[in-house]
């Protein structure tokens, strides 16, 4: 296998062994230009990540929701600085929207961070979803890996929150941060549907459109426990600094909490089911597009069954068992 | 799925206490509509901040934005920076009220091209195109 | 109002102009484009006449100069009586330098004095610091002391000439030094005439040269309100600007709505502060563009005028007619300008002087040709001010007051603006107020947006920028850009270093101690900020204590 990485005109080309050495040894450009490598799905990624994954499961991955405009990068920002304070290591991943039309991205959660961004016991990674539905990219997790193995303590992951990306932070994340803001008046809102099942802790940030009384009681009233655990409901207000370190309490009882419970071994073995499960069905796309025995069987099922010569879910126990007979 | 290509990221800055920021606004989003992934970095970067971000981010170019004149201290030490973290590959260009006079100071330090007043948003995209292009 | 008869045979009247004259004429030339737009994308229509002009009384829409709602102008014979005053915005490197360019522009007749500041102390920090280096004295003349102040104003009587000063979130600072140095030439406050441009909020919206957040900000401001109100009566305490929301890329609507709406969030703080509107609405000043479209910064102005009055009167209940005039400052639009083809500047700086002219504007700049690659050379600041001179004394359109007023078209497009003005009114309303969308960022949104959308024209060549995107010439102009010298920075650092040394750090601390108490708590700060100054603080050192005391603003993220 090539081992050597594409590089800019002109660069010296980074081996992935090598790079990997860097990442262990705390070196930030090694840690970018890995998360590079796997962002771009380039060959190299599957090797890198393997080399990785043995020096990963020591960081805590906590994950923020919410709408848009609603502060978790305020958030984010202030958190960092709290978890600096204590020196220990934070990593970010800032998730964005791709635009669908033009492909493109601007990044814009850094800037809420500009005071942390040099801070060397601090790492920000900006990504873009690019096409990946909800509110993660495809590579979201993988870069929070290698910002694990770099040595981080806690990585926070920030979402765009739209779509299904609450659930799907909340299936990967260890903690998951749901925040929230009041809209207009004091009117009761519907919360959109699961939300209410899926946050460890909920924030309720300051807003100047309402009041956050009714939102608080609100949610208080609504979330029930889930594996013992009742969410708190923090009030923050982000650009102020207030609330900042109820939230990093409840962030670190949660964490005890995983641990002392044996629900964080637990939960990573349903995560691994997960991610097993995503690998493979993306291996099996990727492997009947393209021009290979199985890309040819697949496009001949496709033309069976629109065809009417074969339905659909006999056409796909074909193509993962293509040796067993056909059932009458 | 189909393996999602390849894109270029930059980083726009605004190095110093310069705060016009219009143009480079203008030129973040006129690159995200040209397909590529921006980090804008917000007013008042120091050049530590530019580049570590840059190097964070792993981008391919960094657009730099001053229109107070303190373009002579701050873009070549961005690049003396670059180099001093072994990222001397990526690409550095200039752009906001910049005499001509010293633009060729500004290209011996190593800023690849400096992008006057007027300059149309078509040629600084293409110059961010080529930053992309790897070997 | 035209009476529903003459309403009547007007309209017949132009419909057979439109079927015996032009359409025949649009067989034979068709227009030029589709559709004719204003700078700020306004679409213009082919002929206005009375027709357009509906809804309203000659009374309500025009009145008299000098009489509310003051559309012709604030005063009965306005340039009759005396020409706007002719200020030149100067400054670069070390007081004296600055010192220099001002005396040379009033040789040669500027008849007010402007002061540009350099970045470091724009955002309150003294020509030491780290995050001043590499930007002293580039843009404006550094003055981070009391010692700079007199150096700047050395041999000019500043109790005869008015100064304007373009220094916001420190402006308090910069004032005081203003005001001590006159102090210490036996002028009193009470004499000086002048304006500190003080307008935070428009910091937020769009030049950026914000420090604390918001409301500590608008206290200060306030702070100079009651100060001046009673110790300063002839000062301008603020001047509410559109110039800057227009530069950063907003249309002319834009900038109307959200300089007015900032002019009366400026009067609901001072209204709550316990203030009686009357005693300070009649310093507040205004500054605005003047951009490249004539008629539309022409109806900008006059609906200007007109709002204001409006509120001033029924919204706020100003009781001196005083209160309801807006007075304003007008700047040709720097971002017009080119580094291609520089000579060409001088036209546009023409055009644009002379819908600030015609518009009633009370205090001129003028832009130099070279400005939109340096700060201007000596040369190129005398052809600026020459221009103004020719418009008073050879173009005639000082002779009358309000010579465009009665126009169809014109006063079609003030009525279009006010109600522009009056729909943004309603959205920043609904947005919990300035300050509140501020925070959402409605405004560095709208005016983004605007921005963008004007680049695109440009790059789809919809909009000519002459010698930009046509009538293109392949020429380098030959420019000698000016040069901050190192002997200056070295100068200014020696002497900020002695002032340190030298002074009584006893009455210095106490001075320091006393501000930070005053700034924790509700007292006025100025009495405050001016012992400070008198005991020899530095800017720096003094918003540093303000800095630790009320915070610094994050600004909201968007494109």
């Amino acid at each position: 296998m090539r081992e050597a990485v594409p590089a800019r005109k002109g660069a010296a080309r980074d081996s992935v062994s090598g790079l990997v050495d860097d990442l262990l040894a705390g070196d930030k450009r090694a840690a970018a230009k890995l998360i590079s490598l796997i962002e771009d799905d380039e060959a190299e990624a599957t090797d890198a990540l393997a080399r990785i994954f043995p020096h990963t499961g020591r960081a805590h991955v906590v994950g923020f929701t919410g709408p848009p405009g609603v502060g978790k990068s305020s958030l984010i920002n202030r958190l960092v600085r709290r978890y600096r304070s204590r020196d220990r290591k934070v990593g970010v991943v800032a998730v964005d929207p791709t635009s669908p039309y033009t492909g493109g991205a601007v990044l814009g959660d850094r800037i809420r961070m500009a005071d942390t961004g040099v801070d060397p016991g601090v790492f920000i990674r900006s990504m873009a979803t690019r096409g990946h539905a909800g509110g993660l990219a495809l590579a979201t997790f993988d870069a929070v890996r290698v910002l694990d193995a770099l040595g981080m303590d806690i990585v926070f992951v920030e979402t765009v929150g739209a779509g299904q990306s609450e659930v799907e932070i909340a299936t990967r994340a260890h903690t998951t941060v749901v925040v929230e803001m009041p809209m207009t008046g004091d009117a009761v809102q519907t919360m959109k549907a699961g939300i209410l099942e899926i946050g460890d802790v909920y924030v309720v940030n300051k807003s100047d459109l309402g009041s956050e009384d009714v939102l608080v009681a609100n949610l208080k009233f609504q979330l029930t426990a889930r594996d013992g655990w009742t969410p708190p409901v923090i009030r923050t207000a982000a650009t102020e600094g207030r609330g900042i370190d109820e939230l990093a309490d409840a962030l670190d009882r949660h964490t005890a909490y995983l641990d002392q419970t044996g629900l964080r071994a637990k939960r990573e073995v349903a995560r691994a089911r997960l991610e097993i499960l995503e690998n493979a069905q993306r291996l099996l796309s990727r492997r009947v597009a393209n021009r290979s025995r199985l890309g040819r069987a697949f496009d001949a099922l496709a033309e069976d069954v629109a065809a009417r010569r074969l339905d659909p879910h006999a056409a796909a126990r074909k193509l993962l068992w293509p040796t067993r007979p056909r059932e009458k | 799925m189909i393996p999602i290509a390849k894109k270029i990221r930059v980083l726009i800055a605004k190095p110093g206490l310069d705060g016009h920021d219009r143009g480079a606004k203008v030129v973040a989003r006129a690159l995200r509509d040209a397909g590529m992934e921006v980090i804008y970095t917000g007013l008042r970067q120091t050049p530590e901040d530019i580049v570590e971000a840059a190097i964070q981010e792993d981008v391919d170019a960094i657009g730099l934005s001053c229109l107070s004149g303190a373009h002579m201290t701050l873009f070549p030490e961005v690049v003396k920076l670059l180099k001093k973290r072994k990222s001397g590959d990526i690409l550095v260009a200039g752009g906001g009220i910049i005499p001509e006079e010293d633009v060729p100071k500004l290209k011996k330090a190593g800023i690849k091209v400096v992008f006057g007043p007027g300059t149309p948003l078509r040629d600084i995209v293409a110059f961010f195109e080529t930053a992309g292009k790897g070997a | 109002m035209r009476a529903e008869d003459d309403r009547k045979a007007l309209e017949k009247e132009w419909k057979r102009w439109e079927d015996t004259t032009l359409r025949p004429a649009l067989e034979s030339f068709p227009e030029r484009r589709k559709e004719f737009v204003t700078t700020s994308s306004r679409p213009v229509r082919r002929l206005y006449t009375p027709l357009d002009l509906t809804g309203k009384t000659d009374d309500e829409r025009l009145g008299q100069p000098g009489e509310f709602p003051y559309t012709r102008g604030i005063h009965p014979t306005m340039y009759r009586g005396r020409l706007w005053t002719m200020r030149m915005f100067a400054g670069y490197g070390s007081a004296e330098d600055t010192n220099r360019r001002f005396k040379y522009l009033i040789a040669h007749g500027e008849t007010g004095l402007s002061v540009a500041f350099d970045m470091p102390t724009l955002y309150g920090y003294d020509t030491d610091e780290p995050e001043a280096k590499g930007e002293f004295g580039t843009c404006g003349v550094a003055v981070s002391s009391l010692e700079d102040m007199r150096l700047l104003f050395r041999g000019i009587d500043v109790g005869e000439v008015s100064t304007s000063m373009t220094i916001n979130s420190p402006a308090s600072v910069i004032w005081a030094m203003y005001l001590v140095a006159a102090e210490e030439r036996g002028i009193s406050m009470s004499k000086l005439r002048g304006t500190i441009q003080n307008d935070i909020l428009k910091e937020y919206q769009a030049q950026k040269e914000w420090i604390f957040p918001p409301e500590p900000s608008m206290r200060l401001v306030v702070d100079t309100f009651e100060f001046g109100s009673k110790q300063a009566p002839q000062w301008n305490t603020i001047s509410i600007s559109g110039y800057h929301i227009r530069e950063a890329g907003s249309t002319a609507g834009q900038e109307l709505a959200f300089t007015l709406a900032n002019g009366m969030e400026y009067v609901r703080w001072g209204i709550d502060r316990g203030l009686k509107v009357d005693d300070f609405a009649p310093r507040l000043s205004f500054f605005f563009n003047a951009h490249n479209d004539l008629f539309e910064e022409l109806a900008k102005y006059r609906a200007a005028r007109r709002i204001w009055a409006r509120e001033m009167r029924d919204t706020f209940g100003a009781k001196n007619p005083r209160s309801w005039l807006l007075r304003f400052h007008a700047q040709t639009a720097g971002v017009s300008l080119t580094a291609q083809q520089p000579e060409i500047n001088i036209v546009r700086t023409t055009i644009q002087a002379l819908a600030a002219v015609l518009g009633g504007t009370q205090s001129l700049h003028t832009n130099a040709y070279d400005e939109a690659y340096q700060v201007p050379n000596e040369a190129a600041a005398r052809i600026a001010l020459r221009t103004q001179q020719i418009l008073a004394h050879e173009s005639g359109v000082a002779n009358t007051v309000d010579p465009l007023g009665g126009s169809y078209f014109l006063e079609s497009l003030t009525d279009e603006l006010e109600e522009e003005a009056y729909g943004y009114f309603d959205r920043i309303q609904e947005l919990g107020g300035v300050i509140p969308a501020i925070r959402k960022g409605f405004f560095q949104q709208e005016i983004a947006n605007s921005a963008y959308r004007y680049q695109r024209e440009i790059e789809d060549k919809e909009r000519v920028i002459v010698g930009v995107n046509d009538f293109v010439v392949d020429e380098q102009p030959e420019l000698e850009p000016l040069r901050v010298s190192e002997a200056s920075l070295k100068a200014q650092v020696e002497r900020l270093r002695r002032i340190r040394r030298t002074r009584d750090a006893k009455k210095h601390d106490r001075s320091l101690d006393q501000l930070r108490k005053g700034c924790e708590g509700e007292a006025n700060t100025m009495p405050l900020i001016l012992d400070a100054v008198r005991a020899k603080a530095t800017l720096g050192e003094i918003i540093d204590v303000m800095r630790e005391t009320f915070g610094v603003w994050e600004e909201p993220l968007l494109y």
